[in-house]
Order: structure tokens, then C-alpha cells, then sequence
């Protein structure tokens, strides 16, 4: 049985209500719903999050990424046509092919780990098989898979090297064989671009959930091509979506500075994450591995973590140059890493120390205090020093 | 099947198109929200202690930790 849909807010007929104003007071009804089942559970208190390395390399605006199954290589795309792999854990750049076309705005890893696809103002998503043989001409081996009658804006292998699914700026999302270059099925109902797609997590069946110019996220049987549900609560484009690790709900980013969690058995938005202070639009969202931190990539060039149950900021990253254009967490969940068009990625983790200082705070109360007073002694015995100095001078004199 | 471009559709078509979606989803069986979020809550805990951005990890164990010193190939 379905909870009664809040009630709609009270037309003003004077006053300045912003239709802000107005979605904040209408979302606050319903989207409190996870943080009221929250309640009492353990705040997280704030987290330091660090970079650990920086891959720089693309020389333009760096607009997609995405993490190889072995939790250590990264795909990246950029503005200038060159799609880079890197090892994350030494920097160094193992392979980069030149895309025809500029803008690439959508890169992804094979299951397999040997091949990428990517695509973007070329209209079409081309997979690259990756060899051991650094020299081979990977442009050689290109095979173009899909064909869209516009941009493509985010492509996905499904749970195999065999099969992608791609979104453009067509309106259109559709799922390829690769081998043949074939269309399997189209999945037609956003009414604007679609801008993003996830899959669900394997052990929850074929659907993925796309978000679009629309401001409509729709969950999709890859089977029937039917939309199974649609979400419309955003109040501008959606940028990104990811589901839920359960795969039971999916988080939306959108350029109405919000991220939003969506409850796929209830079907409807369950949590909001704003703040008055952010006013950029979420580039890219993505969750922790438990689900309980939500990572958002903003325009305004940082990084905001959310506590998912809370609702609360627990950490705010800065770093980047320009706005963070894509965010992925790793496969086994050990860090993050982000795309941004400063031309660069990085990855960063949460910084155990300075995270955990609350149980280490009687350690740094002791190193602290010694410290200082070691400092202050220093400084008393060097004024009187100096005191004494110059009063054997006066006396000379 | 045929892939279509949504700027070719007219205001018309895209409205149809809600229609038929709004008609589908009407028949969707919803659980209690209250349900869904308590579930939600129970998974994130169930799997709090394994997720290494929450608990954070000893800089020994780090896969991403600071490099330094010398290695040799």
C-alpha cells in the first residue's frame, strides 16, 4: 500500500516564493523518510579525505573515467580525442589512443579488463581490445559498435565483454552485441538527452536506470525494452546516476545542485542532499561500498561526502582547478578517483589518521603539549640569553 | 526496432509517450517507504565494518599509500 503522497504546498499569491522555496518545503515532507529511520543511528562524525596520487597526462578537459575489475587500472577520456589507461598505483600511462573525434565524453572498462570502450561527438562507441604489446597501434584494432543519430554521452559494458549499452544525446539508450556491431534493443521514453547510465549490480537481474535532460531517471528492463519506472523530482538535468550497491535504490546528481536517493520498491525519492551554501550542479555521484557514503562531484571544482543515512556533509575535498567532471569509487572499495577539467585525476582515500583522531586523541594531547612546552622553554632560555647579553654589553659600556 | 531521435518528435508524441508510461507504472506494486528506508539502513550497517572509505585503513596496508624510497624492478 502506497504512503499518502504529501500534500501540495499552499499557492502564494504575493510574496517572493522561489520555486526553490517551494520544492524544499514540498521535498521536506517526503524526503525526510531515511533520516527519520536514522535517527538513531551513530553519526560519522567528520572525515579527512587526502589525495594520494595525481595523473596528469591529458593535455585538455578530462570528461569521463572509469575503474578496471582489478582495482588498480583507470580508463580516462578528455575534450582533445585521447583516451588514456593508467595504473593508479604507479602513475604511469600504459596505454593512449587518439579517438577521431573530440569531446569524448564517455569511456568504460571491459569486465576483463582487455578492452575499453568510448565514444562521444562521433556519434558512435568504439571498443579498443587492449594488448600486452606497448608498441601495437591500438587505433589499428578499433571496432565500432554502436551508431546514435547524436552524441554519445555514457556507455557500459553489461556483465560481459560481449555486450554494451550506450545513451546519447538522441533521447535514445540501446544495448549492442560487440562482436557483430548489432542492435539488441533501444529503450525509447526520455523526452531530452540522456546524459547517464548504471547498470544494476549483477545479482539483482537486467535493469539499468538512466537519467536526461528531462529530469527524468527511468529504470529499464534490458529484456523487453519497457521503462519499468520513472522519477521525476529533479528541477534541472540529471548528470549522473549509480545505484545502490543492494541494488533496492539508485542516487541521482543533477545541475539543480542536489543529489537525490530514489527507493526503486517504494518508487519514490527518499533522501535529498543539499545545502543552501552549494549552488553548482553534481557532475558525477557514486557510493562507498557499503552504501553508506555517497561521493558527489560538483561544479563549483569540489568534492562533498554525504553520510547517506543522515543526510548530513561529512567531508568536503578541495584540490581540483576547474569542476570535477566524473567520480568513480574502486571495485573493492579502497578509494576514489576523479576526472576534472583541470586536465587531471586524482586519487584519494580517507586519511586514517587525522579521521580516527578522536581514538588517538590522548597520543596527539601528549606530542602536542610536550611540544609546546619544549618550544616555550626554548624561547625563555633564548630571551634571557639575551637579556643577560645585553646587559654584560651596558656594563662595558 | 527503430532508433529514433527526440528532436524529430513533435510535443504532441512526447506527451503521448508520458501518457503510456504514466498508464504502465500506475499497475507497479510499491512497498511501504518506511520499509524500504529500514532496509536500506540494515545493509548499510550490515556492511559498515568492511568498507574501507568509512573505517579508513592502516597506511601499511594502503594500496595507495605514499610512495617513497627506492624500488627496485
Amino acid at each position: 500500500m502506497r504512503d499518502p503522497p504529501p500534500p501540495p504546498p499552499p499557492l502564494e499569491t504575493g510574496g517572493a516564493s522561489s520555486p526553490r522555496d517551494v520544492m524544499t518545503a514540498a521535498s521536506a515532507v517526503s524526503s525526510a523518510l531515511i533520516h527519520q529511520v536514522a535517527e538513531k543511528v551513530e553519526g560519522l562524525g567528520q572525515f579527512v579525505m587526502k589525495t594520494r596520487r595525481t595523473l596528469k597526462g591529458h593535455g585538455n578537459k578530462v570528461l569521463c573515467m572509469d575503474w578496471c575489475k582489478d582495482k588498480r587500472r583507470i580508463v580516462s577520456s578528455s575534450q582533445d580525442g585521447k583516451v588514456i589507461v593508467w595504473d593508479a598505483f604507479t602513475t604511469n600511462k600504459e596505454h593512449a589512443v587518439t579517438m577521431p573525434c573530440t569531446w569524448v565524453m564517455a569511456c568504460a572498462y571491459a569486465p576483463s579488463g582487455c578492452a575499453v570502450a568510448c565514444g562521444g561527438l562521433d556519434n558512435k562507441c568504439s571498443v579498443y581490445p587492449l594488448s600486452l604489446d606497448k608498441n601495437e597501434n591500438l587505433a589499428a584494432k578499433k571496432k565500432s559498435v554502436a551508431m546514435h543519430t547524436n552524441y554519445l554521452s555514457a556507455c557500459s559494458f553489461t556483465n560481459s565483454d560481449m555486450q554494451i549499452l550506450t545513451s546519447s544525446g538522441d533521447g535514445t539508450c540501446a544495448l549492442w552485441d560487440v562482436e557483430s556491431g548489432q542492435l539488441l534493443q533501444s529503450f525509447h521514453g526520455h523526452a531530452a538527452d540522456v546524459l547517464c547510465l548504471d547498470l544494476a549490480p549483477s545479482e539483482t537481474g537486467n535493469t539499468f536506470v538512466s537519467g536526461g535532460c528531462d529530469k527524468k531517471a527511468n529504470v529499464w528492463d534490458m529484456r523487453s525494452g519497457q521503462c519499468i519506472q520513472s522519477f521525476e523530482t529533479h528541477e534541472s538535468d540529471i548528470n549522473s546516476v549509480r545505484y545502490y550497491p543492494s541494488g533496492d535504490a539508485f542516487a541521482s546528481g543533477s545541475d539543480d545542485a542536489t543529489c537525490r536517493l530514489y527507493d526503486l520498491r517504494a518508487d519514490r525519492e527518499v533522501a535529498i542532499y543539499s545545502k543552501e551554501s552549494i549552488i553548482f550542479g553534481v557532475s558525477s555521484v557514486d557510493f562507498s561500498l557499503s552504501g553508506r557514503l555517497l561521493f558527489g562531484g560538483y561544479n563549483d571544482y569540489t568534492i562533498n561526502v554525504w553520510d547517506v543515512l543522515k543526510g548530513t556533509r561529512v567531508s568536503i575535498l578541495f584540490g581540483h582547478e576547474n569542476r570535477v567532471s566524473t567520480l568513480r569509487v574502486s571495485p573493492d572499495g579502497t578509494a576514489f578517483s576523479t576526472g576534472s577539467w583541470d586536465h587531471t585525476l586524482r586519487v584519494c582515500d580517507d586519511c586514517y589518521f587525522l579521521s580516527n583522531l578522536t581514538t588517538l586523541q590522548p597520543r596527539v594531547t601528549f606530542l602536542v603539549t610536550s611540544c609546546n612546552v619544549c618550544c616555550f622553554s626554548l624561547f625563555f632560555f633564548f630571551l634571557s640569553d639575551l637579556g643577560l647579553r645585553m646587559r654584560t654589553q651596558r656594563m662595558k659600556w | 526496432m527503430p532508433v529514433i531521435n527526440v528532436d524529430d518528435l513533435t510535443d504532441k508524441d512526447k506527451a503521448v509517450m508520458e501518457v503510456n508510461q504514466l498508464k504502465t507504472e500506475v499497475k507497479l506494486e510499491r512497498w511501504l517507504t518506511s520499509k524500504c528506508c529500514e532496509e536500506l539502513k540494515e545493509y548499510i550497517q550490515a556492511g559498515e565494518e568492511e568498507d574501507i572509505l568509512v573505517k579508513g585503513i592502516p597506511e601499511d596496508k594502503n594500496p595507495f599509500k605514499e610512495k617513497g624510497g627506492c624500488v627496485i624492478c
